[in-house]
């Protein structure tokens, strides 16, 4: 793998930029492969690279319908944090955001990674005690919360100038998440992809797969694709929304269900938000990209639904909730939206697991699963290594359901 | 945005309504008749198809009707005549 650096930045200036190398080759398709993982995107390409760097399976092909990274990874809003409520789920996240703060230099790719803290507008008492109550357990695991009150709040964040005293939802105060941070999406997914195609891993884009296949004896042999039969003795699926679509096809049924999340950008500005702004009580969040665009999220669609656009409905309702804090926003020009299709599990908490049909498995109910790539892959590899969990994922698998044994995370997410 | 056909008051918008969720199963009469995977599955499993699924609005600012339509999840086309939830 050709080193990015400083000096080979001048040195491939010097020759006119036509000597990169590719970042990644396009192999031709073989029959069978020791793990064959579905999806392209960032927990596909993160559980590739870590079978074959921690793991030293390099047999691996990751196969995606559509184009490397054009899935959700590329359909966020880039927030990297680990403020969770569960005992299970906060070591979780922190291992991931501890994973993300040196991903740049162990892909020796440029992230673009911004340490920033996010701080949540909090405007009612009862979303403050639970805020509160997450801070205690955060604590255990070395996350971290903090409280500041409205005067702190607005110092924070000027352009913050709705909310006072008269208006609907007056602000109470403001809570502090510093291991929070953004990064560019894209190379999160390109870094990856170059690091995994440097340990001999395959990526095949426009592979499209139609059916997964298992034996008599109901383990999982391979899957059938537009591009013909690839055969596999382990399967992971890591295609977010539409994870039900595949196992429904060896009539496996998860406990899931997939919703349409929007997010929209306004034109460049100059720095005027330099924190990612969480406001759970109305539903909106939004940070400043590095190109001066405000990113902005809201609301998921309410039914399910596998769309990737925005309904008018769902976007002026947020819209109306961001300008009730950041009334000056009323001047920005919007230029552009996007949408995804997530899956969601019955208790909100990923799963990442075997599954009945063995050499299959899953990983899925990423809501908000960009902050979870790096701990996501690194511990899907263990398992499909191993055949058995990282302990970081055992109460993430699906035998939880089978007791009981939800993990409720709603309210953490967008997922409201 | 849909527009939903409350039986009372016609076709009205999606902004008028609350969504309700997707038409569940009836609760089992007796849960401890169930195996475990039944009533495991009656909880958390509900069908995510790429197509149609059946699911409840509340006409909570219109008459206050409860409504359940067939939606289609790839194009929101709202499939077939609504008919009172019953429920």
């Amino acid at each position: 793998m050709q080193k990015y650096s400083i000096a080979s930045l001048a040195r491939n200036a010097l020759s006119q930029h036509k000597n990169w190398q590719q970042a990644w080759r396009s192999p031709p398709l073989k029959p069978e492969y020791d793990v064959l993982i579905i999806g392209a995107g960032g927990h596909g390409l993160a559980t590739a690279y870590y079978l074959a760097h921690n793991h030293g399976i390099r047999n691996v092909a990751v196969i995606e319908k559509g184009w490397l990274g054009g899935g959700n990874v590329a359909r966020n809003t880039v927030t990297i944090r680990s403020n969770y409520m569960r005992d299970e789920s906060i070591p979780f996240y922190v291992k991931s955001v501890s994973l993300y703060d040196n991903l740049t230099k162990d892909l020796n790719y440029n992230l673009m990674y911004s340490k920033r803290s996010m701080i949540d507008v909090v405007q009612t008492y009862p979303r403050l005690r639970n805020i509160r109550r997450r801070m205690l357990t955060m604590d255990i695991y070395g996350s971290t919360y903090h409280q500041i009150s409205e005067r702190e709040l607005r110092k924070r964040i000027p352009a913050l100038t709705g909310g006072g005293p008269d208006s609907r939802l007056p602000i109470i105060a403001g809570m502090v998440h510093p291991d929070a941070a953004v990064c560019r999406h894209d190379a999160v997914a390109w870094g990856y992809a170059r690091s995994a195609d440097d340990h001999g891993v395959e990526i095949h884009q426009n592979t499209e797969v139609t059916q997964l296949l298992k034996s008599a004896d109901g383990a999982i042999t391979g899957v059938e694709t537009n591009r013909g039969r690839i055969r596999a003795k382990k399967v992971a699926v890591a295609v977010s929304g539409h994870t039900t679509t595949l196992t429904d096809t060896i009539g496996l049924k998860l406990p899931l269900q997939s919703f349409n999340l929007a997010a929209f950008v306004s034109e460049p500005v100059k720095p005027v938000i330099d924190v990612v702004v969480n406001c759970p009580d109305i539903g909106v969040y939004l940070s400043q990209s590095d190109k001066g665009e405000l990113v902005i999220g809201g609301a998921p669609d309410a039914g399910q639904s596998f769309r990737r656009d925005i309904k008018q409905n769902v976007f002026e309702d947020a819209v109306a909730s961001m300008l009730e804090l950041f009334p000056a926003f009323k001047r920005l020009k919007l230029l552009r939206q996007w949408g995804g299709t997530l899956d969601i599990a019955h208790d909100a908490t990923p799963i990442v697991s075997k599954t009945a049909v063995p050499g299959l498995y899953v990983s899925a109910g990423w809501w908000g699963g960009f902050k979870a790539i790096p701990a996501g892959g690194f511990t899907l590899a263990h398992l499909i290594a191993n055949n058995e969990p990282h302990a970081l994922i055992e109460p993430f698998s699906l035998q939880r359901f089978d007791s009981l044994d939800f993990i409720l995370e709603s309210g953490t997410t967008t997922a409201r | 945005m849909l527009t939903i056909t409350c039986p009372f008051c016609g076709p009205r918008n999606e902004t008028e309504f609350v969504h309700g969720g997707p038409l569940r199963v009836p609760r089992p009469n007796d849960p401890q008749a169930l195996s475990d995977t039944e009533w495991v599955a009656y909880l958390t499993i509900t069908e995510n198809p790429l197509g149609l699924v059946k699911e409840k609005w509340w006409h909570v600012r219109g008459c206050g009707e409860w409504v359940t339509i067939e939606r289609d999840t790839r194009s929101h086309d709202v499939h077939t005549k609504q008919e009172p939830a019953g429920e």
